[in-house]
């Protein structure tokens, strides 16, 4: 695998932004690689700065000190920041934040549209995006006719039809229901299967497992990071900077405080069931 | 309750008028209003509002809803007909004398008129135009047309893309609306004092909020306009490319078949006059 995303001793300071000479470092100091193809979870509290380390991976913002790069170009080079932006797509919190246009097969279009690509190619590329999101009965409807969850995944054909290489999902899930939820991670896990590089901004402990790469923040920098069962069984350290652990890890922890033999880094409902009910038989 | 507003409200479908191209159907509906306007006598207003009638048929679209969207508008007719049958004089006898109230028979007449052109206007134009033209096709439409300007340094795609956009939010913005007034109502807020000023002051717990989230959400959308390579229209491409069929020719051969009528009709009323 090679590196897609690199970050070097980057720092972002929004005072340089705002220029009231407050000093507010969002990032401090972070060096951090993502590879082509990985599924990279990244998880923090509010204010750790996900939000802003999201931003800079496709040159929304600029670091203040360090260097970005994406695929080898310097996110800070103007001349080159629409071939970053076109590499590297994002999906927002806000589902009805996002959508320019009136119906969802236009909006789909506008990304290509921006890109100067031909028009029967942009219906192409727009027709697949949307099956691609399972969208495609409703190209022609309205995006106010639409539930949270599916207006989230026209969200995310809109990027696929720019065709980048990575897709950066900033807390895209948390304004959803669970159904809408259950909709769009399904939607990314399918995406990531199909050799895009995703990172992942979450809240919910239970989408980051699903992920080969668990990057925690704290405070601006990186806290820990890992696989997802080296980074969740450290529970504690989890717990000191106001992070939960996924529920069925929370459980085997506790269980396993109490004296109860479970092995350490359950992620899964299945795999946890599986070793409670191993443990139930010995016990009988 | 703010949902009942269809004005300039897009209802997909297939039809003969949903089929043309957005350029022919804003210049139609140009023709359309002016010559609501030339329209003067009995012929040429009843051949007006069966025009109308006609195109609510070719839409496709039911008259139901077409009927709903003369609901807001009630108000301006029925305004209209009073000033018009209460202060048009004239000089044959008066049908009704009482004292300072002298209700002319050409009064009734001019309030009848009066209705029948707002009808046939509101009813043509927004089956003719936003009915039946998705905005974003509408926008697209207007902007073509006003593509000379451009070299006179007039930014025809901003404008065009700031109304898309205004039309893409107002759903949004009317269902946030909702929401806020539930929202003060449950904190004990009354909507219904009287007054005008009462009334406006009353208006001004949902107004700033509104106002904050739409800053909120024009922030963002900034934002993922440009993650998304937006750059203004720079190298710009469309989905959809506009071309004039041959359906746009019988359509324009129609308009001025329909200005010529109502031209004649208008002519009728010379001989026979009422």
């Amino acid at each position: 695998m090679s590196e897609f995303i690199k970050l070097e001793n980057v720092t972002f300071d929004y005072s340089a932004e705002e220029q009231n000479g407050q000093h507010h470092e969002a990032i401090k100091n972070l060096s951090l690689s993502i590879e082509k193809g990985s599924f990279v979870a990244i998880i923090g509290h509010n204010g750790s700065g996900k939000s802003t380390l999201a931003k800079l991976f496709n040159g929304i913002l600029v670091p203040t000190n360090g260097r970005v790069t994406v695929d080898g170009m310097d996110t800070s080079n103007e001349d080159l920041i629409f071939d970053v932006r076109r590499r590297v797509g994002m999906v927002f919190q806000n589902p009805d934040n996002q959508i320019v246009a009136t119906t969802v097969e236009e909006d789909v279009a506008f990304a290509p549209e921006n890109l100067g690509v031909e028009p029967s190619e942009i219906r192409h590329r727009v027709d697949q995006a949307l099956e691609s999101v399972k969208m495609s009965e409703y190209k022609e409807h309205s995006p106010s006719q639409l539930s949270g969850g599916q207006k989230q995944r026209v969200a995310i054909a809109g990027i696929i039809a720019m065709q980048p290489e990575c897709i950066i999902f900033d807390e895209s899930t948390a304004m959803l229901d669970p159904q809408g939820r259950k909709e769009v991670l399904e939607t990314i896990l399918k995406l990531k299967e199909r050799g895009m590089t995703v990172i992942l901004i979450t809240h919910y402990m239970n989408e980051a497992v699903n992920a080969d790469r668990v990057v925690v923040m704290n405070g601006g920098s990186i806290e820990m990071d890992g696989n997802p069962r080296e980074v969740f069984s450290q529970v504690e350290k989890l717990r000191e900077i106001e992070l939960d652990v996924p529920q069925v890890t929370d459980l085997a922890y506790r269980l396993r405080r109490d004296g109860f033999e479970l092995p350490e880094g359950l992620l899964f409902e299945e795999e946890t069931i599986g070793a409670l009910m191993k443990l139930f038989e010995r016990g009988k | 309750m703010l949902k009942d507003i269809t004005l300039g409200q897009y209802f997909s479908g297939d039809s003969a008028l949903h089929r043309l191209d957005p350029r022919t159907k804003i210049i139609l509906v140009l023709i359309y209003v002016v010559t609501v306007f030339l329209a003067k006598n009995l012929f040429s207003l009843t051949f007006l509002l069966v025009t109308a009638i006609v195109l609510v048929a070719l839409s496709g679209i039911s008259a139901k809803i077409v009927l709903r969207s003369i609901k807001p508008v009630m108000i301006l007719i029925i305004f209209t007909a009073v000033i018009n049958i209460f202060l048009t004089t004239s000089t044959d006898a008066p049908l009704i004398n009482w004292g300072v109230i002298k209700i002319y028979k050409q009064g009734i007449v001019n309030a009848v008129f009066m209705i029948v052109r707002i009808l046939s206007l509101i009813i043509g134009s927004s089956v003719l135009l936003t009915y039946t033209t998705s905005p974003i096709t509408l926008t697209d439409g207007i902007e073509r047309l006003l593509k000379p300007l451009k070299k006179l340094h007039v930014p025809v795609h901003d404008f065009a893309m700031m109304m898309t956009i205004a039309l893409r939010f107002i759903p949004t913005l009317l269902e946030e609306t909702d929401k806020i007034i539930s929202a003060q109502k449950a904190r004990g807020a009354g909507f219904d004092s009287k007054g005008l000023v009462n009334k406006a002051k009353a208006f001004l717990p949902i107004l700033i909020p509104l106002f904050v989230s739409a800053f909120r959400r024009a922030d963002e959308l900034a934002v993922a306009m440009e993650c998304r390579c937006y750059r203004g229209d720079e190298g710009r491409t469309r989905m959809r490319v506009l071309k004039y069929s041959s359906k746009d020719a019988v359509a324009f051969a129609f308009s001025v078949l329909f200005i010529l009528v109502v031209v004649l009709l208008n002519g009728i009323s010379t001989a026979l006059a009422i």
